[in-house]
């Protein structure tokens, strides 16, 4: 009797479908699971393939074009006149002159951030933990030319810098340091320091949260079993912190580095006229109209990026990220 | 015995991460100071007197409303895009194992990671070559395909710890998939879409190196600011937009905190 109950029910183990194009499409789904990973990744990939990496090939082709000296037009057929052109002097001080802000710049900015991101790391605890991670927060996504345009307030002539050292009465040291070659000029936003100075202020936060991450997890005995051991705080910085933080300086490293590289804004409104390689590159297309040359540019920061990222991959940077 | 917990920052460590941190804020407070100056012609400090008659300028000129309203269009209608991509590409990534899923992660990436000439000029060389001229469509085009990956960073931290059996039970329960996705996965994730989609408008809110490449003639408020800087017309007025624009990207920011701030991985630790 109870088998036949059972038989005669008719609710079945399994409910059925919500029937129509949403039910079909939905056990077509479960069914099929690669079919709508295709699906969901289609969009996103087509995107980012057609808009993106197709763009950077129509790059790479333009590189080598090359342009014709008389009438100006692009001649669009395979040459390595172009890379030729780019290795002239003039250009080669380009790119050095950039590597080297680089290398400063991201050297400045890893001493600035130990100290915030190991006070962060190791001693911030609840609300100052908060406070600290939007003290770094907010500067980085505060917008990038009002921090340029501060920088131009503060560096001027006339401005708040020169006033306080005035009322130091450090002006000799302001006008000692002007005087130096290459690093001087005629006021600090007219020269080298200044790019220096913004491109520092303007990457550090891109360097703190890696290195605070990194020293996240530094246990806590590890510093104290350094100086139970009888390390002085300098030998325990130098023997178990810096080691330990080293990943994350790297990573921090890679934004700093690879976003001075390219930057032409921050040179052309504070700095001399010596150009940048991001200059070179926004000149050469623009009023030059020479887009071959522009683009075998672009493919020197890619190249320096490309070996420094296979060096941080080395060094274990990219668990730090 | 010596004893580190609950130990004290040394004193020099106290100094040197307190003034590391008012190097990072000064400057953007001084903007606010500036926004009130009487001064016309210089960056003079202190400013001679205070006054508030420039936010009147600022709001007669129409040139300030026409790049903002382009502005706000372009990050949302960016931001609209970037949310179905990156939250598309990172249900893929973390909900599945395949070939080549190492690879998708760096190509979303790849937009921020190399510099943003590089991808502003690239940009132009394809519309160049397909003879595209430049639009509304070629600015949100840029926009978007750096904006995914901030949506993407998000949606991924959220969906590694919403446990996949949930998922699954919803499934055993007998909901079908539209339905699972739409009382289970989109409750859990909607707070780091919503924090992921505040990023994404603060950063093509805020961006310049891409889009002097993809404008044409047509300018964003970073345009505006950018000519401002290098052929300056009227100071106080750029003083005055410079001190909104902090305030406009203060907002989503802080917004976005506060949604993910109880996760492992709170939102905007990546620009």
């Amino acid at each position: 009797m109870t088998i036949a109950a059972v038989q005669s029910d008719p609710t079945p183990a399994i409910l059925p479908g919500s029937g129509g194009m949403r039910g079909a499409l939905s056990d077509l789904f479960w069914r099929r699971p690669k079919f709508l990973l295709t699906l969901m990744l289609a969009p996103p990939l087509l995107w980012l393939g057609i808009v993106y990496i197709g763009s950077l090939f129509a790059l790479l082709a333009q590189s080598f074009f090359s342009i014709d000296e008389f009438s100006g037009l692009i001649n669009r057929e395979f040459t390595l006149k172009t890379y030729g052109d780019l290795l002239q002097a003039a250009n080669l001080d380009i790119i050095l002159r950039t590597v080297t802000m680089a290398a400063l710049v991201t050297l400045a900015s890893a001493i600035i951030a130990f100290p915030i991101a190991y006070y962060a790391a190791r001693y911030a605890r609840g609300r100052w933990k908060a406070l600290f991670y939007l003290g770094v927060m907010l500067p980085l996504w505060s917008s990038y030319l009002v921090k340029i345009y501060a920088w131009k307030l503060i560096l001027a002539k006339e401005g708040i810098l020169t006033w306080l050292l005035a009322k130091l009465n450090l002006l000799w040291l302001l006008d000692a340091w002007l005087s130096l070659p290459i690093v001087g000029g005629n006021s600090l936003s007219v020269s080298f320091t200044g790019t220096f100075i913004v491109f520092v202020y303007v990457w550090l936060p891109f360097m703190i949260l890696p290195v605070q991450a990194a020293l996240e997890r530094v246990p806590g005995n590890l510093v104290e079993a350094s100086s139970d051991l009888g390390a002085s705080p300098g030998q325990t910085f130098r023997n178990v912190l810096f080691p330990l933080a080293l990943p994350g300086i790297v990573a921090g490293s890679i934004f700093t580095f690879s976003l001075t590289l390219g930057d032409y804004i921050i040179p052309q409104i504070i700095g001399t006229s010596r150009l940048f390689i991001g200059q070179a590159v926004y000149s050469q297309q623009g009023t030059a109209g020479n887009i071959p040359l522009a683009a075998a540019f672009t493919v020197v920061p890619i190249v320096i990026m490309g070996f420094y990222l296979w060096g941080a991959k080395r060094m274990g940077a990219f668990d730090a990220l | 015995m010596r004893s580190d917990r609950g130990q004290r920052a040394p004193l020099g460590l106290k100094i040197a991460a307190a003034c590391g941190l008012l190097f990072l804020h000064l400057p953007i407070l001084l903007i606010f100071v500036y926004a009130f100056t009487t001064e016309e012609k210089s960056f003079v400090w202190p400013p001679p007197g205070l006054t508030t008659q420039w936010f009147a300028v600022t709001w007669n000129r129409p040139d300030v409303w026409e790049a903002l309203s382009l502005s706000v269009r372009v990050a949302a209608i960016s931001t609209a895009i970037a949310l179905v991509l990156g939250t598309l590409c990172a249900a893929a990534v973390s909900q599945t194992r395949f070939f080549g899923r190492e690879a998708i992660s760096l190509l979303v990436i790849l937009p921020i990671a190399l510099p943003g000439i590089i991808t502003g000029i690239a940009l132009r060389s394809a519309f160049s070559l397909a003879d595209i001229p430049f639009s509304f469509w070629t600015i949100v085009l840029g926009h978007a395909t750096f904006c995914v990956v901030v949506v993407y960073n998000n949606a991924v931290a959220r969906f590694r710890r919403t446990s996949g059996s949930m998922i699954e039970a919803s499934m055993d329960l007998g909901a079908d998939g539209f339905q699972t996705f739409r009382h289970v996965v989109l409750p859990n994730i909607a707070t780091a879409l919503l924090a992921g989609g505040m990023l994404a408008f603060a950063l093509s809110f805020d961006e310049v190196i891409v889009t002097t490449f993809t404008a044409g003639q047509q300018q964003t408020v970073p345009i505006w600011m950018l000519e401002e800087l290098i052929r300056p017309r009227q100071r106080p007025v750029t003083n005055v937009v410079a001190m909104v624009v902090v305030l406009v990207t203060l907002l989503p920011i802080l917004l976005a905190y506060y949604l993910t701030r109880d996760g492992d991985q709170i939102a905007g630790s990546g620009k």
